[in-house]
Order: structure tokens, then sequence, then C-alpha cells
């Protein structure tokens, strides 16, 4: 579940709350927002890749919270892992051409 | 049922979900002219079962042998339910759409032999993609609406309606056509990309009447790191398994099965030992979702064994839905049905169709549903969206006081998960524990009815209730068919080689299921001026 909204990186552009397909993030008028149904997340990790400044951590735990220290996942270099890797940059896909899934299919273990 | 007040609007026709289904339907509609308008619960981009994953499709030229194989694979998988002229005509339209796709300048990777790969696509570059091409086609967008109402006017479909998330206030709109492209229904399970998928077609679709078919095909999970929603099953091919007592399974066969019948004796867990460096790489670079259950817990799944559990996955990648004829057009006229939405056995048969066959089918559909609602809706003429429409569907709730909604409805969605989601229930059927699932749920249903969504604390009761009745048409469709058969698995019945016919199913307030005959090729048909 969604466990990080960075106040210190987070420059409230409710990116995260319009792509949210559960409806997790609240606006806040002139503030940041909030994480308000955490309950609800989903645990796709998607609002990491809409986020333009990596502020936001989602742990694969779904259903169970996790604690979790800015500092730490940022020296894990956790923060943005998934945008980065995906190629996404400033909220949109750039990498599309670079999936590699094709090798899946090399070896005709797996046939549509 | 009150007027409704709120934002109204009017399009040819409305679409109910932006997957792939739904954006392949708004695309094919705006493509003719028509006004189109998309609500959708969550996010055009990133909600559904597509988005959160990444998405294998069937590419294979018309008539190519690639093309025939794939034909044949899914008739021999599909144990006796799969019909071939409709499996070639979803991989014809999927092969012409991924051309478009191409022309569009979607980005499909080449592959270390400089061949365009379009076999698989990354779900949510996908829908980003689409939303976008959406939007340049004119389609109107509206994100955090889910639709609970249908309306209708002398028995034809006529337009939508449902809430604003964030406000609570309702929307209305009008329309000459409706398609229904809301996916499937996987109970809330926590399988990837799947918490807005609780059955709403579904029950707005059978309560004005329209059969559902292949519910009793519904035995479907997915596998999954434990505790993670990362249902990427994909991977498990290069896996080996470990026992409860840390023994290698040396069993083959159906990965989802093993896996269930060692999660019954303790535990399981697998090691992607099996993958060559090579693929490994790919598999990072492709999918990094795949990862972040282990990357973020400090496991190397290729060399560490780790535990692993099973998801319920329901009709999202099993079978079931509402009825559809060629077009996609469901038994109410003015009404379509595409993706997961609509039943699935002409592509998949008895099997699950997760792993290309789902993607071509939500995409095939979708063009098709899209298609023959905006003609549909062109018959009626402009005026329409004036025609006197009327809520038709949507549970009225009664003026009983609930003392905590919320805590009553997360009670309900629980025990309704209790008759789904547990292996014993639904990987593993039997006839009385059928008819219990059956009992309780007659009552849960009598209890969810009684909310209604437009009120302060009651948001979920429609998914609550389509949940309900999603599953009471399992349990009958799957008490209906005494033999086991694909992924509907009777350990009280065995595989009886009896010829295929499916089992029909609907009713909202008194449920029905029942065989539709071998020869019941009376699927709807549009009704469509040509
Ligand atoms: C983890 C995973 C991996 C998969 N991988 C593959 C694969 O590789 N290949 C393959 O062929 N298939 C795969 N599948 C199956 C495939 O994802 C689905 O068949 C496909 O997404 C169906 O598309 P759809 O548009 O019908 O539904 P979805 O993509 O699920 O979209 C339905 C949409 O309807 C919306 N909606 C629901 N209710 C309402 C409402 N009341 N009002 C408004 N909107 C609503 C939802 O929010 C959602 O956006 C996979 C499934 C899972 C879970
Ligand atoms: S992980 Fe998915 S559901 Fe959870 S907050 Fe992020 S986008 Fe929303
Ligand atoms: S997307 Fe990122 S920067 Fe924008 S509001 Fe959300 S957390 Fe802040």
């Amino acid at each position: 579940m969604i466990e990080l909204l960075s106040p210190t990186r987070c420059i409230a552009c409710n990116l995260c709350v319009k792509a949210c397909p559960d409806h997790v993030f609240e606006a806040v008028e002139n503030d940041i927002p909030v994480i308000a149904r955490k309950e609800d997340c989903q645990t796709c990790f998607l609002c990491e890749l809409y986020c333009p400044v990596d502020a936001l951590y989602v742990s694969p735990l779904r259903d169970r919270d996790e604690i979790v220290s800015e500092e730490e996942l940022a020296a894990r270099g956790l923060l943005g892992s998934f945008r980065q890797r995906m190629g996404w940059d400033r909220s949109r896909p750039k990498g599309t051409h670079k999936d590699t899934s094709y090798r899946m299919f090399e070896d005709d273990k797996v046939k549509p | 049922m009150t007027a409704q007040t709120g934002t109204k609007l009017e399009a040819d026709v409305v679409v109910m979900g932006g997957g792939p289904a739904g954006c392949w339907a708004a695309l094919a509609a705006a493509e003719q002219g028509a006004r189109v308008i998309v609500v959708e619960k969550g996010y055009v981009g990133t909600s559904g079962a597509t988005a959160a994953g990444n998405t294998t499709i069937i590419d294979a030229a018309p008539g190519s042998v690639a093309q025939s194989e794939a034909v044949k694979r899914r008739r021999a998988r599909g144990a006796g339910l799969v019909e071939e002229d409709v499996v070639t005509r979803v991989l014809d339209e999927t092969y012409r759409q991924l051309g478009r796709l191409a022309d569009w300048g979607y980005g499909f990777p080449t592959s270390d032999t400089g061949l365009l790969f379009r076999g698989s696509m990354r779900g949510v570059d996908y829908l980003y993609f689409m939303r976008r091409k959406l939007l340049k086609a004119g389609v109107t967008i509206l994100d955090h609406a889910p639709a609970d109402t249908l309306l209708a006017h002398e028995g034809v479909a006529a337009g939508v309606s449902g809430r604003w998330r964030a406000s609570g206030e309702r929307w209305t709109v009008h329309a000459g056509a409706v398609v229904i492209a809301s996916g499937g229904c996987a109970f809330l399970s926590g399988a990837l990309g799947t918490n807005n998928l609780t059955g709403d077609g579904y029950l707005m679709a059978a309560e004005l009447g329209a059969r559902l078919s292949g519910m009793d095909f519904t035995g479907q999970y997915g596998i999954a790191p434990k505790g993670s929603s990362v249902t990427k099953g994909i991977v498990y091919f290069w896996a080996t398994l470990f026992d409860v007592d840390g023994n290698r399974i040396e069993e083959t066969g159906d990965r989802q099965e093993i896996v269930a019948r060692h999660l019954l004796r303790g535990s399981v867990r697998a090691v992607l030992d099996k993958a060559p460096e090579r693929l490994r790489e790919g598999m990072r670079h492709g999918q990094p979702n795949i990862f972040l259950p282990f990357d973020r817990q400090g496991i190397d799944p290729f060399t560490q064994p780790f535990e692993v559990t099973l998801l319920y996955e329901g009709t999202v990648r099993g079978v079931g839905g509402i009825l559809i004829g060629q077009d996609g057009a469901t038994d109410l006229p003015g009404l379509y049905a595409a993706g997961d939405a609509a039943a699935r056995e002409p592509m998949s048969g008895a099997t699950s169709g997760g792993g290309g066959p789902n993607a071509s089918w939500a995409l095939a559909t979708g063009v098709w549903a899209g298609g023959a609602a905006a003609r549909f809706a062109g018959s009626l003429g402009p005026l329409a969206v004036r025609r006197p429409a009327r809520a038709a569907t949507g549970i009225t709730g009664t003026t009983v006081a609930h003392a905590d909604a919320r805590a009553e409805l997360a009670d309900i969605i629980r025990a309704v998960q209790g008759e789904v989601l547990p292996l014993d229930r639904s990987f593993y059927r039997s006839g009385d524990r059928l008819a219990v699932s059956a009992q309780r749920l007659d009552t849960l249903w009598q209890a969810v009815r009684r909310f209604d969504v437009r009120l302060p604390g009651q948001e979920k009761s429609y998914e609550a209730a389509a949940m309900t009745a999603t599953a009471r048409w399992i349990v009958a469709s799957a008490q209906a068919r005494p033999e086991s058969r694909g992924i509907h698995r009777r350990e009280d019945a065995a595989s009886t080689g009896e010829a295929p016919r499916r089992i029909h199913s609907g009713g909202v307030g008194r449920v029905w299921s029942r065989w539709s005959h071998a020869a019941d090729h009376s699927t709807p048909e549009s009704l469509a001026a040509e």
C-alpha cells in the first residue's frame, strides 16, 4: 500500500490525485495532497510513475502497513526506482520502445 | 427512484469503463462520427487489470501459420467450447488494430533480430496512449465517475448515471446506445489491478434482464509472492517450486493447480532459477513491476526461494460475463458489452484466457461493440437523447436505519468473499459446499439491497451488491454443471466427456441458471438498422 507522500519533495501538482485509480489521495487547497483512503490502495504502483518528483512510495505489502522512513528509502534508491526502470519521465511514458518482454517468448515456453 | 439531479450530459454512445475494451469501443464509435462519453470509476490510463500489468496480446497475421496455430491452441485448451470462427475474427481484428497502433506511433520495441515486437505491451503505457488518442478523437472522458444505474426507455437502453467520487454528486448521461466495458469481477481479492473490478456492469445488465454465460468457469487464480499484489504468473514458467517440507515439487502440469494442491497442504515456495541470464535481464527491463516485491524486500528471486500464494481473479482472467452476439449486442436493444464484461467462451472456452487471448478479445470486442453501438444510435436519429429515459436499474435501498453503514457493508463484503475466494470454494468445488454458499448468498443479497449508493457512508454499496449478485450467478452456474471441465473443478464429479454446452444465468431477486441447448445459437443480434 501507499506509505509515503514526501512533504519535502512534493510540488503539489495533484497528478497523483487525478491518476490514482482508487481515489486514495485527496487534494488540499493551497497545500500538498494527503493520503486520505490508504485502505482503498490496490498496490498497483502507478502513482509512482505519474509523480514528477519521486515523492511517493508504495510498499509491496498489499494487506499490511509498513513503517518507512524517507531517508532510508532514498538511501536504498527506492524512491523513483520503478519510474526509472519503466522509463517514465515527468509523468509521461518514454521507455515504451525499450520493453524487452520479447525475450520471454524466445524459448517457446510461453505460447499465447 | 427520485429524480436525478446534478451534471446532465448527452451523447450518441456512452461507454462504461475505460480499460482496453472501453477505449477501443469509444474510439470505434467516435470514428463513425458518434459523440462519445466514457465514464470511468477510476482514471482512464491507470484503472483496470491491463493498466497495472503487462499485456501479452496475440499478434498473428490473417491466414498465417502463426494464426492457425494460435486458433488450434485455443481449441485444444477450451474443452469444447471455443468457436474457431470467432477466434479467427478476434485475431484478424487484433492484427489490424495493432497495425494502426504502430502507424499512429505507438512505441513497439524492436527485438534483437530487428523485428518490431507487438506481442506484449506495458498496460500503463498502452492506456496512456489510448487516452490521448481518445481525447484527440473528441471523446469526452469522465474520470472518477463510477456508474451505478442504467437508463432505459420502453425496454431500450438509453443512458447511464452514477456519482462523482470526489463530491458524491450525481451525473447522468442520456445516450442513443450504451457499451458496458466495466471489466470482470475479482471480489477485491488483491490481485493486481482488480480493485475497481466488482462486477458492476453485470448487475446493471442483469437487472434489465440480460443473460450471462460462463459464470461456472470462474475458478481462476493468479500466483503471487505472498503478501504482494503482483499476480504475474508468467515468471513461474521458469520456477522451481518447493513444498511445505522444503522438498522440490516434481509434478508437471498446470502451475496454478500444482500450487493450489500444495497450498492446501501447507505452503509453497518458489525460486526463478530456471531463467537464463538473458531472460532475467529481459524480465527486469521489460516488466519491472515483477521485481518490486523482491527488490523492495531485499530478495533475489533467482537464487532465494520465496513464499507464493494464489489470489482470486474470477472473471478477470476467467471466462464468465454478459452474453453477447457477434457485434457485442446483449439481450437488450441498445446495450452492448465488451472485454471482460462479456462472456468469453467463444474465445477461451472453459479455461483462462490470460496471457494473450484476453487482451485480443478486449480489443476486438471493444471495436465491434463501439461500432455497433454507434450504428444503433445513428439508426435512432438525433432525438434519441430526448427519450424520456428513466432509471431502469439501481438498487433503491430502504429507509432502514444503518447504525454504521460502512462497517455493515465491510462485513457483507467479507462474508461474500468467504463464499468465493477460498481455494475450497472456487478452485475446488463440491455440490455440498455450493449448496451452503447459495443459501448464505441469498441472505447476503437481502442484506445488501437495503443500502443506497447515493447516501453518505454507503458509497461502496453498489460494488457490494454487484459482488453479491456475481457470487450468486457463479454458485448457481457451478451447481448447474455436475461435471468437471476446464477451470470448473468439481471434487464430486469428474470430466464426463459429455458434449460441451454452456450454462446461462441471470436474474437478480431470484437467480436462475440453465444449460443452453447444444444447438442454441440464439445469441443476441444487434437491432441496428443497416
Ligand atoms: C495481473 C494480470 C495480468 C494479466 N495479463 C494478461 C496478459 O498478459 N494477456 C492477456 O490477454 N490478459 C491478461 N490479463 C487479463 C486482462 O488484463 C483483461 O482481460 C483485460 O484487462 C480486460 O480488459 P477490459 O477493458 O475488459 O477490463 P479492464 O481493463 O479491467 O477495465 C475495466 C474498467 O472498467 C472500470 N469500471 C468498473 N466498474 C465501473 C463502473 N461501475 N463505472 C465506470 N467504470 C467502471 C474499471 O475501473 C476499469 O478501468 C491479466 C490480468 C491480470 C489481473
Ligand atoms: S499504488 Fe495504485 S492504488 Fe495505491 S495509491 Fe498508488 S496509484 Fe493509488
Ligand atoms: S504527484 Fe507527486 S508532486 Fe504531484 S502532488 Fe502527488 S506527490 Fe506531490
